[in-house]
């Protein structure tokens, strides 16, 4: 019995992961951009909730809410104004401007926060639990993982059923093109960017109620969101999910053989997909 | 009077040189043919018409605004829609998502809808869902030009409609044009299937290395002056 909780648990953990990676996914997918700041961009928006929190005296819930359209017009600027000048044919330009962006939003943080861990107040919900009869699952991580599928699934409709979504993936497949049909790349670009930050704010809110954060801990979270994206295959949103759900799974397997290989584990996992499946699990049809 | 004209329109790449002071009219509904060889400069002219490439604000006019400045997706709107060499539709877009991209952000009156593009291609319709990209040349070629057309342009560009085509799709190809003529459109054709454009258009512009070398109406050319204004030879 011990061994089907684990399994749940990596799995509602790989919800978390995806999460974490459905933004990278959606933006990598539309302009192939890696966005190095991922990570802490989500702790940012993780201390601007805790603000909102402390301030207000509001639910993590509610604050996140008013925190989302704040990061949708932090992460419209952003692309418009800084990241739009990094893309062209070479593909340096945006891995150092996000690099940097990565340094300086830690650094920015660290002034203005501290170094000491901070946690989002949850109230009663953090030891709920769902009595399933042979298991019992956390309420918070079956939360996380309802909403992780949820974003999956809101992003391909907006993709694959909207008019923005066919702006996206023409913008995608052919810019000049794209201008020829009236559509101005740089706006598009920066509307990805802008959803992205929605999905970065709700990660930034489980994040923030599950565990403890402090504002060094970006980079590892932008590595096992990058991870998923890589695992699922390159623009492949389900495919994200998939892989957030594998480096979860590995990450709880290995730390019930020993908790000193939960992490390491994740990344042996990351490695073997790498080895056998380099494009990943799902990956786009033409590349 | 004239709908689009370019005025001493010049065009780099980089140190390269490709347009040397080039001057076209095109009078409200007209259709007018450029002709030449390769590298004489056709796609460059039809790149800085529409925008993808940018140009001093004056060397072109659209309806007596300066447009040479604009981008394409500024362009676009003011009624200026290009088939781009080589079709280039979307690859993760199916034939009718290709078409509706045309009409992206805007509602947009006119003749040209959905139904009116199934009208004139009608293996489109049939065709819908499939990627556009799953189709044979002759059909990519008209899902472009319908894409182009969504948009209900005052002046469409087509550049090399015919190119890497069977002549039997070409004949099937050009058979649409009267229609768009007709449907109030004015036309620019990019073509190196001279005899193609010449049946269709009002006027003929010959380009070499750069340069207009010939125009008039296709009647009032004979092939010798044609021949050498294509290649700079006489026959």
């Amino acid at each position: 019995m011990i061994w089907v909780d684990t399994l749940v648990q990596g799995i509602l953990l790989g919800g978390l992961y995806a999460l974490f990676a459905a933004g990278l996914s959606l933006v990598f997918g539309i302009m192939r951009l890696v966005n190095l700041a991922h990570g802490d961009l989500i702790v940012m928006a993780a201390y601007l909730i805790l603000l909102l929190v402390t301030l207000l005296g509001l639910s993590p819930f509610v604050a996140a809410a008013i925190a989302a359209p704040v990061m949708y017009l932090i992460g419209w600027g952003l692309q418009k104004h800084l990241l739009n000048r990094t893309l062209g044919t070479d593909i340096l330009p945006p891995l150092l401007v996000t690099f940097g962006l990565s340094i300086a939003l830690q650094n920015a943080l660290l002034e203005g926060f501290s170094a000491d861990s901070q946690r989002l107040p949850t109230g009663a919900i953090s030891t709920a639990s769902l009595d399933l009869g042979v298991l019992t699952v956390g309420v918070l991580p079956l939360l996380t993982f309802g909403s992780a599928v949820a974003v999956i699934d809101g992003l391909n409709q907006l993709f694959y059923r909207t008019e923005l979504g066919r702006a996206f993936r023409a913008t995608s497949d052919d810019p000049i093109t794209a201008s020829l049909m009236g559509i101005r790349p740089g706006n598009i670009f920066a509307k990805a960017t802008a959803i992205a930050m929605l999905v970065v704010t709700l990660a930034a809110l489980y994040l923030g109620m599950r565990s403890n954060f402090d504002p060094n801990i970006g980079p590892a979270r932008l590595i096992y969101a990058f991870q998923a994206v890589i695992i699922g295959g390159l623009g492949s949103l389900w495919g994200t999910l998939a892989g957030g759900i594998i480096i979860g799974l590995a990450q709880t397997i290995g730390a019930a053989i020993n908790p000193e290989w939960q992490i390491l584990a994740g990344h042996v996992a990351f490695l073997v997909v790498l080895l056998l499946r380099p494009r990943g699990l799902f990956p786009r049809a033409f590349d | 009077m004239s709908l689009l004209t370019t005025k001493g329109l010049t065009a780099h790449y980089g140190d390269f040189q490709a347009l040397f002071g080039v001057d076209i009219t095109l009078n409200e509904g007209e259709t007018i043919a450029i002709i030449g060889a390769n590298g004489a400069g056709k796609t460059t002219l039809m790149r800085s018409i529409s925008g993808v490439l940018q140009n001093s604000p004056a060397m072109i006019t659209l309806s007596g605004q300066p447009i040479g400045g604009l981008s394409a997706d500024e362009i676009l709107p003011l009624g200026l829609a290009m088939v781009p060499e080589g079709r280039r539709l979307f690859p993760s877009l199916s034939v009718e998502e290709n078409l509706l991209i045309g009409t992206y952000g805007r509602k947009v009156d006119g003749y040209w809808t959905l139904e009116a593009i199934y009208d004139l291609f009608p293996i489109l319709a049939e065709r819908r869902t499939n990627p556009g990209t799953a189709l044979s040349g002759g059909q990519q070629q008209m899902v472009a030009i319908g894409r182009a057309l969504m948009s209900n342009p005052k002046v469409l560009l087509c550049d090399e409609i015919s190119l890497g085509l069977a002549p039997v799709v070409i004949k099937d190809i050009y058979a649409a044009v009267p229609k768009i003529q007709a449907s109030g459109a004015s036309l620019i054709l990019v073509e190196q299937d001279i005899g193609q454009a010449m049946k269709v258009a009002d006027r003929v512009y010959c380009m070499m290395e750069g340069r207009v070398t010939l125009d008039g109406a296709p009647d009032s050319l004979s092939r010798d002056d044609i021949h050498a204004a294509y290649f700079g030879v006489s026959a």
